[in-house]
């Protein structure tokens, strides 16, 4: 579902990714795994054209989303978790919800769909952004991202921060979409939040792709996380 | 005559120059807000607007109402239109950078007010207001223990000139209207907290840009048609609203639009009072001071949020 074809990119003459392939199924949910700087934040922005390719392609469902312009990459059909969560705090959930549902013109039952999963943010709908809890903030970014109906997530540390019933809230969103056949990549730092719900593990080291292995294989053998993030 | 009517007319006087001053500075403030775009050049979209005007009363001749109901319309767009020009071929080329957009429109400045030396030449021209009606204003006396009224002789404004600050309200209204209850102004506001989220949820942000700065550019133009019948058009006309439009917008807090509008109503209001009363250079001078002080004691302005 979504590809990337030995990509190479950076801030500027800052390079950061070196070559970096890798491939979300439908219904898949691969989590990056790597230390601070290995390049996991980047290869969220590379693919939402935030930052420029040096080289290489991005892929969803045979289109490249690579070649489009960077408003036109939501619009393919990627939804966005950022690191931070980065609402328009200004605006109220209500109308963070609408930038969502305007990006690939959304039909007005999806909306419902998403509200039904946040049952809290229903409540909170006149509300300014920046006054919700940290949860709730999370609650909305993620809501805003499956406004788009999306065909690949990107989540960048979605649990970051959260109280552990928010943690099983966001997670149990996450499991749905995957049932619903969407191809997410996750990046997290918990390794015991990520082996519970990742299908697959890609580790990543100085922006190159590392090894990739089932969650299985990985909770019956710590040894390669210890390699790669070393603690 | 009394201090009570003398002060009368030197509020309605400023009332008119700070319903100008509004649309300009409400322009600067959205292109500043939204795009982070400090735009000198500003002042010449206002003088492009009202030489404009000149050139679409003469052309079309007959009533001056018609005229001047023509440019009203066409004047704006025909700079909002320069101004998405000038956004796509000069400012998207150096990436919306600060410093160099300030570089940038400094030279645009320089290009439009030239280009207007060559074509329109370097007089003042007046346009006719479609309608000119004076008005005599009353004022209120006690004369043997009762409040009577009177009209004492000079104490007079025009109908047009409570049209301008009819026109102006109606404009902000819109401008207001536009940025709360519509799509566009969602997309923009969406743009102006964070440029790119907006484009990883699809905004178009470089047309957002270029609408942005063709709006802006418009309400500096149509400010300038509605002033254009009571100071005549000229090509250096754009320095002083320029001027204004900066201390108004700095003493409003940047990107804020209800902040701007009430330092415009402040400074205006107060420019047309000590002018009368005192002198134009005092009134300028107070305004500087009073932009000086805002800076030390409120940087980010009388409304402006402060920045985390």
């Amino acid at each position: 579902m979504l590809t990337l074809e030995r990509v190479n990119s950076g801030y500027g003459r800052a390079q950061v990714l070196r070559d970096l392939s890798l491939t979300v199924e439908a219904g898949e949910i691969l989590c990056l795994l790597g230390r601070n700087g290995a390049g996991k934040t980047t290869t969220m922005k590379t693919i939402m054209g935030l930052l420029p390719l040096m080289s290489g392609r991005v892929m969803l469902d045979g289109e490249e989303v690579s070649a489009l312009a960077k408003h036109d990459v939501a619009r393919a059909g990627i939804g966005y978790i950022p690191q931070g969560r980065r609402l328009f705090t200004g605006l109220t959930v209500a109308q963070n919800l609408e930038i969502g549902m305007q990006a690939r013109r959304s039909a007005p039952e999806v909306l419902d769909e998403v509200l039904d999963l946040f049952p809290r943010l229903r409540e909170r709908m006149g509300q300014r952004a920046q006054t919700l809890s940290g949860g709730e903030q999370q609650m909305l970014a993620t809501a805003r991202a499956l406004c788009l109906r999306p065909k690949a997530l990107l989540l960048d540390e979605p649990t970051e921060g959260l109280q552990p019933s928010m943690i099983a809230a966001i997670r149990d969103v996450i499991v749905k979409m995957r049932a619903q056949g969407v191809a997410i990549l996750l990046v997290e730092q918990r390794v015991d939040a990520v082996l519970s719900v990742a299908d697959r593990v890609m580790f990543i080291e100085n922006g190159r792709g590392g090894d990739v292995m089932s969650a299985e294989a990985l909770r019956a053998d710590h040894s390669v996380i210890d390699r790669y993030i070393g603690v | 005559m009394e201090l009570g009517p003398y002060l009368l007319l030197a509020t309605l006087e400023g009332a008119v120059m700070a319903s100008v001053l509004a649309l300009t500075a409400v322009g600067l403030s959205l292109v500043f807000g939204v795009m982070r775009v400090v735009n000198i050049a500003h002042g010449e979209f206002y003088m492009l607007g009202a030489v404009f005007a000149w050139y679409i009363a003469h052309w079309m001749g007959g009533h001056p109402a018609l005229g001047f109901a023509v440019a009203l319309v066409v004047a704006p767009l025909v700079v909002g239109a320069i101004a998405v020009a000038a956004d796509m071929t000069i400012l998207k080329r150096v990436s919306y950078d600060p410093e160099r957009t300030i570089v940038a429109t400094i030279g645009l400045l320089y290009i439009i007010q030239q280009l207007t030396l060559m074509g329109y030449g370097p007089e003042a021209r007046p346009v006719a207001p479609p309608f000119n009606t004076r008005l005599a204003l009353p004022w209120f006396e006690f004369k043997d223990g009762a409040l009577s009224m009177y009209w004492p002789w000079g104490l007079s404004t025009t109908s047009y000139k409570l049209a301008v600050i009819g026109a102006a309200i109606v404009v902000l209204l819109g401008v207001w209207a536009m940025m709360a209850r519509t799509r566009i102004g969602l997309l923009m506001r969406a743009t102006q907290q964070d440029r790119d989220m907006a484009q990883a949820f699809g905004i178009p942000v470089e047309r957002v840009y270029a609408l942005v700065f063709g709006i802006g550019a418009g309400l500096a133009a149509l400010a300038a048609v509605l002033i254009v019948p009571i100071q005549q058009a000229h090509y250096l006309m754009g320095a002083d609203p320029l001027l204004l439009a900066f201390i108004v917008v700095i003493i409003g807090g940047l990107g804020s639009l209800p902040g701007t509008v009430v330092a415009a109503i402040l400074i205006g209001l107060s420019d047309g009072i000590i002018s009368v009363f005192f002198s134009p250079t005092l009134a300028k001078i107070l305004a500087t001071l009073l932009v000086a002080l805002v800076l030390v004691f409120r940087p980010q302005g009388l409304f402006g949020a402060r920045r985390s």
